[in-house]
């Protein structure tokens, strides 16, 4: 018998494996194709106090093993959520974490006060790499003092356990890691996208009509092995890695790293049983490896 | 009728003319249960491409449960679509989206370019009066197919068949009459069809076109401009994969 079972914050997964937000929406479009019971947990599409439009189109572009999104957090408010597609993911045997974005400390906290009493809610996760914020312009994700200072609101409010999900685009992602840790949250996830840019030389213009868009995918999956593998150094608190992993292969190297959930996002695009197989391969690679519990595997590469 | 991922296998393919290619597929079921103006979601073999090329169904023959699809080659990942041959795989899903409503009345079918192709199935399940306009730069494709299902007129940019001009010049050229205009093609003509129809006072179906991620409705990648709140986020921006890609010309702003 193996246990893929893991503890996140004295939440139990049945397996380590979940998608990332913004790439599964609430699930029901994905579970046409699979049961949602079958993965670790759920990560919505980043909710906000109120709907939010998003950005105008082109909102992606493919890149080299990759692509880029400035979808601009388009969502229908919490409202909406709580009444729709919170009742939809109850009926799944699977953990819900609600991702939660907001432009300003007080949006990000009417959201969390709203879900305090939703028992479906296991877990909030605070997106804090949205490219607008108030506070001069600059993300609540690349200042560490601005980590420290929102995980502490949010911690104050919160009733379930809080995820921060922390920016790549910062010098040292450590830095941000232990802000968070310091003002309270009991869990990491990372990575969120990298800033970049194409441009169509035949138009002559942006490929994304916002300019600039997160990069992700497998482009981006040493990046974050590099980052999960710093943090885990540097911080107690447990880590979701996630940053272009398509195949259970991938998703161990993260937990070797150190994370102790993963995340399938883009690659839930190319093929929407991604995260399922990933959970089927993490079983067969233990056996092959003949490994019984799989918190014997993460975080032993040193 | 659900939308499935599948491995279908080439039938055969066939250049119609420079960059545009003819494809069957056999899909299966997926051949059954698609409606006109759906389309599928292509996967590339290779995995440095990662996102679905959407490509509108043409045709299908649900007895041989398979597919056809016609398209343009524009860039990598139709260009390796372009080199398949007959037997080899090619990983789908679909049907996608919602497809054109069959209505009775006497019908305009407008097509542009490679706005073509979704028209022929259309062309055959349409069970009314018709009239079909294909618009053109220069050289034709496809216009046979249409001639056992109603009238034809086309056009061309370079004058070189039929009407000089494009697909609307056609239109009021042969004095082309109807109740309802279903039309897919470029966004310009797709602006033109729409003024032409609020000028008319009929209605239009079109189908639109933007860059997609999942194709199936849950990353709000491929969002137009709406004219009533949309269903999924209560905003105004309607998911062309699956709240479309075919619209009333009244619901989107262009
Ligand atoms: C609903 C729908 C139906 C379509 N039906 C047809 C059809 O029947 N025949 C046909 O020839 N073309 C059709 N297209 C356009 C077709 O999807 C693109 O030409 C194709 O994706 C280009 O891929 P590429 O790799 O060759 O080009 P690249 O430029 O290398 O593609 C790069 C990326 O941009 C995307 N992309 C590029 N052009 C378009 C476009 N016009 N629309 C959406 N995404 C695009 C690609 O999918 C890919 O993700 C349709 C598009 C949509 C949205
Ligand atoms: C289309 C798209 C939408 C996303 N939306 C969100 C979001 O709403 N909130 C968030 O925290 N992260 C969002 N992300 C980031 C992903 O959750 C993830 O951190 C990132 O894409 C890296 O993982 P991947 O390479 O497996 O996709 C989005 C990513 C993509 C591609
Ligand atoms: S492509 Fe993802 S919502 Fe349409």
């Amino acid at each position: 018998m193996i246990s893929t079972k893991v503890n996140l914050a004295g939440v139990e997964l049945k397996n380590p494996v979940m998608v990332a937000s913004g790439t599964f929406g609430s699930g029901a479009e994905f579970s046409e194709f699979f049961d949602l019971s079958g993965l670790g947990a759920v990560v919505t599409k980043g909710v906000a106090n109120v709907p939010w439009p998003g950005n105008p189109a082109p909102r992606i572009a493919e890149t080299p093993s990759g692509m880029l999104n400035a979808i601009g957090l388009q969502n229908p408010g919490i409202d909406v959520f709580v009444k729709r597609d919170l009742p939809f993911l109850a009926d799944y045997d699977t953990k819900v974490i609600v991702n939660v974005c907001g432009h300003s400390t007080e949006e990000y906290l009417e959201v969390v006060e709203r879900l305090a009493d939703e028992p479906v809610v296991s877990m909030l996760e605070i997106n804090i790499s949205c490219p607008n914020v108030k506070e001069g312009g600059i993300a609540f994700g690349t200042s560490a003092k601005a980590v420290e200072d929102i995980t502490k609101a949010v911690k104050a409010r919160a009733k379930q356990p809080v995820i921060m999900k922390l920016s790549p685009n910062v010098t040292d992602i450590t830095e941000m890691a232990r802000a968070a840790e310091a003002g309270g949250a009991d869990c990491l996830s990372m990575i969120n996208t990298i800033t970049g840019m194409k441009i169509d030389i035949e138009r002559q213009t942006f490929a994304i009509a916002n300019k600039t868009g997160g990069l992700s995918g497998p482009a981006i999956r040493p990046v974050a092995v590099r980052m999960v593998y710093q943090t885990a150094q540097a911080v107690r608190i447990p880590i979701i890695g996630m940053g272009g992993i398509t195949c259970a292969e991938d998703a161990i190297e993260f937990l070797l790293a150190g994370a102790t959930a993963v995340s399938v996002g883009t690659a839930s695009f190319n093929d929407p049983f991604t995260a399922m197989n990933v959970v089927t391969g993490i079983e067969a690679y233990m056996t092959r490896h003949h490994v019984a519990d799989i918190n014997d595997l993460i975080g032993i590469v040193k | 009728m659900s939308t499935k991922m599948v491995l279908a296998t080439v039938v055969s393919q066939e250049q119609l003319l420079g960059d545009v290619y003819s494809m069957w597929l056999d899909v299966g079921d997926m051949a059954g249960d698609a409606k006109a103006g759906q389309f599928i979601a292509l996967y590339s073999s290779d995995h440095s491409r990662l996102l679905p090329r959407p490509i509108s169904i043409c045709e299908v023959a649900p007895e041989k449960g398979s597919l056809r699809i016609v398209y343009r080659v524009v860039g990598k990942g139709t260009e390796e679509f372009s080199g398949y041959q007959a037997g080899d795989p090619v990983r789908i899903t679909g049907p996608l989206g919602n497809g054109y409503p069959l209505l009775k009345a006497p019908a305009i079918l407008v097509a542009g370019g490679i706005g073509i192709p979704p028209m022929l199935e259309l062309a055959r399940r349409l069970d009314c009066e018709k009239t079909i306009v294909l618009g053109y730069k220069d050289k034709l494709f496809l216009n046979k197919d249409f001639e056992p299902y109603g009238k034809v007129v086309i056009s061309t940019e370079d004058g070189s068949c039929g009407v000089h001009g494009n697909a609307l010049d056609a239109i009021r050229e042969a004095k082309v009459t109807g109740q309802v205009i279903y039309s897919c093609g470029p966004t310009p003509m797709l602006r033109a069809v729409k003024a032409y129809a609020e000028a008319q006072g009929i209605e239009a179906y079109i189908s639109l076109e933007e860059k997609m991620a999942c194709g199936i409705g849950a990353c709000l990648a491929c969002v137009c401009n709406s004219t009533e709140v949309d269903d999924h986020s209560h905003v105004h921006n309607k998911r062309i994969c699956k709240d479309g890609p075919v619209f009333n010309a009244r619901e989107v702003i262009l």
